[in-house]
């Protein structure tokens, strides 16, 4: 917990970022000079509809993707700088990933997709098991430990989802759409889950093209057509 | 440092338990995997065990057939074309030689009634030749002295010739013209003829007479090859020696006259005809090898498409690419050491079997299941490479988003 204290401030800065996709003979122009700065223990929403580019935005900013210009500095480095093999242990210790479409392993149960993250950790099995079970007891779901996937509902693999997103103990949590697949009620507890996470320290960023949803987060900022603009706080609750 | 060991030995670890787990999830599809390594592999052991096992039994027959035997070529030289009879008389005399029996062969046209048959080898040996193979008689009576010195026409037939020219009667005691000459026939040879590496060298003849009817009816006075049996206490290094010294003498020190073969010789030449057979067949076999390596590189470039996504996120999860690599290439690795393993329990159960059909020894050797075992680890890991930097190399963005 030292860096997270030391490095107080930005935890991450995007500036003038740009990223085209080739498409043919044209270029997609999906985000445009984009400026986001975050700071450590922030609770960040991205609203946008549809094809606005915020599963784009999320990658580059796990580190999963390059832009194709401008400067992104995580943590005081500059992203560009770094090798493959350290950016992904960069994801590993600090970065927790929901993807918009749970993805979890089909052929290993609930707990065993929980654990995967800890593997290339490098944490032994007995550890592995009692974060897993701990996590997924978290996100209620202490009596689906030994399902596979497909015998989940939606619901449950994404909740499956963020408990292996939480199993490194990441500082920094990448949600994109985490209630896409969750009801009324579940929602509200994946909500109620993430405040809690923020309120422990943890950086939070969610994605999501719906309002209501987007109120959870301290702060929200839209993106329209790969445009970036700040929608100011929202309430705080 | 300590921590990143203990961390590298768990994702090993647990990359095995996948890897088994993703090869017993596919058991159809994996073992026609490794189908082409099982039978290049099984193909290596049983040759090699075979090969061994027959030059085991080469060598001890040689032991027991050769041992303290010379045999003897000559080429002669202008003055003097072969051994005469006194000659071979001569030379039993020495310490070194208890005795002699001279080769004289022939093919001739052999008839009786109406059948005739041509082209049958016959070969001219003397009385000490049966007193050295007692068991080539089955029936009948052996050469004897009075024979070679009468030059009678008496022979010793096999059971081929018994068959072809004797069909329901006693043959002993009945005549059979070779060559036009009526010759008596007194003894029966048994199945396997001439035992004797010279009758193994030339071929069991059909028919054997007193060596000096032969030469007689090969207009010849003189012997061209022959065996010396050597006496207790001389090898076949000394026995050579005394040897040479006599026929250097009989040969007025011309080079090039006769040459000598002990059977230690002839045993190392078929050695290594044997070795070099077998690293032939090996060699073919080894193709199989490469071919089954092919099928892995096949299968494993098709598991890393089927499996991008699973690729694509375990490197959003944090996975660098060589522990994805890793994965990739023990699983090869494992596919390939099971069906190596497969491969040497059935090159052992071929070459038990063809033992038993050969009647050669049965000899488990290390050096084969080492070699095999070695094959189809080096197979798994050089065929698993590319498949396996290549998952390495994936881009999890494309990865995940062709889900
Ligand atoms: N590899 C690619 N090549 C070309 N175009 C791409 C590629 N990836 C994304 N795009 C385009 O970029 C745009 C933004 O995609 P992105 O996935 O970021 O949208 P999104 O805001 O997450 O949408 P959604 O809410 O539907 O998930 C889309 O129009 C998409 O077609
Ligand atoms: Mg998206």
């Amino acid at each position: 917990m030292d860096a997270m204290t030391a490095d107080k401030g930005a935890f991450f800065r995007m500036e003038k970022i740009n990223k085209y996709y080739q498409m043919g003979e044209e270029q997609a122009h999906i985000l445009k000079d984009i400026d986001l700065s975050i700071d450590e223990g922030e609770y960040l929403s991205v609203l946008g509809p549809s094809g606005s580019g915020k599963s784009t935005l999320m990658n580059i900013i796990g580190c999963l993707d390059v832009p194709t210009s401008g400067q992104y500095t995580l943590r005081g480095r500059s992203v560009d700088e770094l090798t493959e093999a350290e950016l992904a242990r960069l994801r590993s210790a600090e970065i927790g990933f929901v993807f918009q479409n749970s993805q979890l392993l089909p052929r290993l149960t609930a707990q065993k997709n929980v654990e995967l993250p800890l593997i290339y950790a490098g944490v032994g099995p007995r550890e592995r098991r009692r974060r897993a079970r701990e996590l997924l007891e978290r996100v209620g779901l202490s009596d689906r430990m030994e399902h596979l996937p497909n015998q989940l509902s939606g619901g449950q693999q994404q909740r499956v989802a963020i408990a292996r997103a939480l199993a490194g103990n990441p500082t920094l949590l990448l949600a994109d759409e985490p209630t896409g697949a969750l009801d009324q009620k579940t929602g509200k507890q994946v909500m109620a889950l993430f405040k809690a996470l923020n309120d422990e320290g943890r950086t939070i960023i969610m994605i999501t093209h719906d309002m209501n949803i987007a109120k959870n987060a301290r702060r929200v900022v839209h993106i329209i057509d790969g445009e970036l603009t700040e929608g100011g706080g929202t309430n705080d609750a | 440092m300590l921590r990143s060991i203990r961390s590298t030995f768990i994702m090993i670890g647990e990359c095995f338990k996948m890897s088994l787990a993703n090869i017993l999830g596919n058991r159809a599809r994996s073992f026609l995997t490794v189908l082409g390594i099982l039978i290049g592999v099984a193909a290596v052991i049983a040759l090699i065990t075979t090969v061994n096992g027959f030059s085991g039994s080469l060598s001890s027959s040689f032991s027991s057939m050769g041992a303290g035997t010379l045999t003897v070529t000559v080429s002669g030289s202008d003055l003097k074309s072969g051994m005469t009879t006194a000659d071979l008389d001569e030379l039993t005399e020495l310490d070194a030689v208890e005795g002699v029996t001279p080769s004289v062969s022939m093919n001739a046209r052999v008839s009786r009634g109406g059948s005739y048959e041509t082209g049958i080898s016959v070969s001219g040996k003397n009385a000490y030749y049966f007193r050295q193979n007692e068991d080539l008689l089955t029936r009948g009576r052996a050469l004897n002295i009075t024979d070679e010195e009468s030059m009678t026409f008496v022979c010793i037939i096999s059971p081929d010739m018994v068959e072809e020219f004797f069909y329901g009667v006693d043959p002993i005691g009945e005549s059979l013209y070779i060559d036009g000459i009526p010759f008596l026939v007194v003894g029966l040879m048994s199945e396997d003829g001439d035992s004797s590496i010279a009758g193994m060298m030339n071929g069991s003849p059909d028919i054997l007479v007193p060596y000096t009817t032969a030469m007689k009816m090969n207009n010849t006075n003189v012997v061209t090859s022959f065996t010396a049996y050597l006496a207790d206490g001389w090898n076949s290094e000394t026995g050579a020696e005394a040897l040479e010294a006599k026929l250097d003498g009989m040969f007025s020190y011309e080079d090039d006259c006769y040459e000598i073969m002990d059977m230690s010789s002839i045993e190392d030449t078929m050695q290594s005809m044997l070795s070099m057979v077998s690293a032939l067949l090996a060699g073919i076999a080894s193709i199989a090898l490469v071919v089954g390596g092919i099928g892995i590189m096949n299968m494993m470039l098709t598991t890393v498409t089927e499996r991008t996504v699973e690729i694509g996120l375990k490197k959003a999860l944090g996975a660098i690419p060589w522990q994805i690599q890793m994965q990739f290439l023990i699983e090869s690795f494992l596919l390939s050491i099971i069906g190596g393993a497969a491969g040497i329990a059935l090159g052992l159960l071929l070459s038990l079997i063809l033992s038993k059909v050969m009647g050669t020894s049965f000899v488990i050797s290390t050096f084969a299941i080492a070699l095999g075992a070695g094959f189809s680890a080096a197979v798994g890991i050089i065929f698993g490479w590319a498949p396996a930097r290549k998952a390495s190399k994936l881009n999890p963005i494309d990865a995940l988003r062709s889900a």
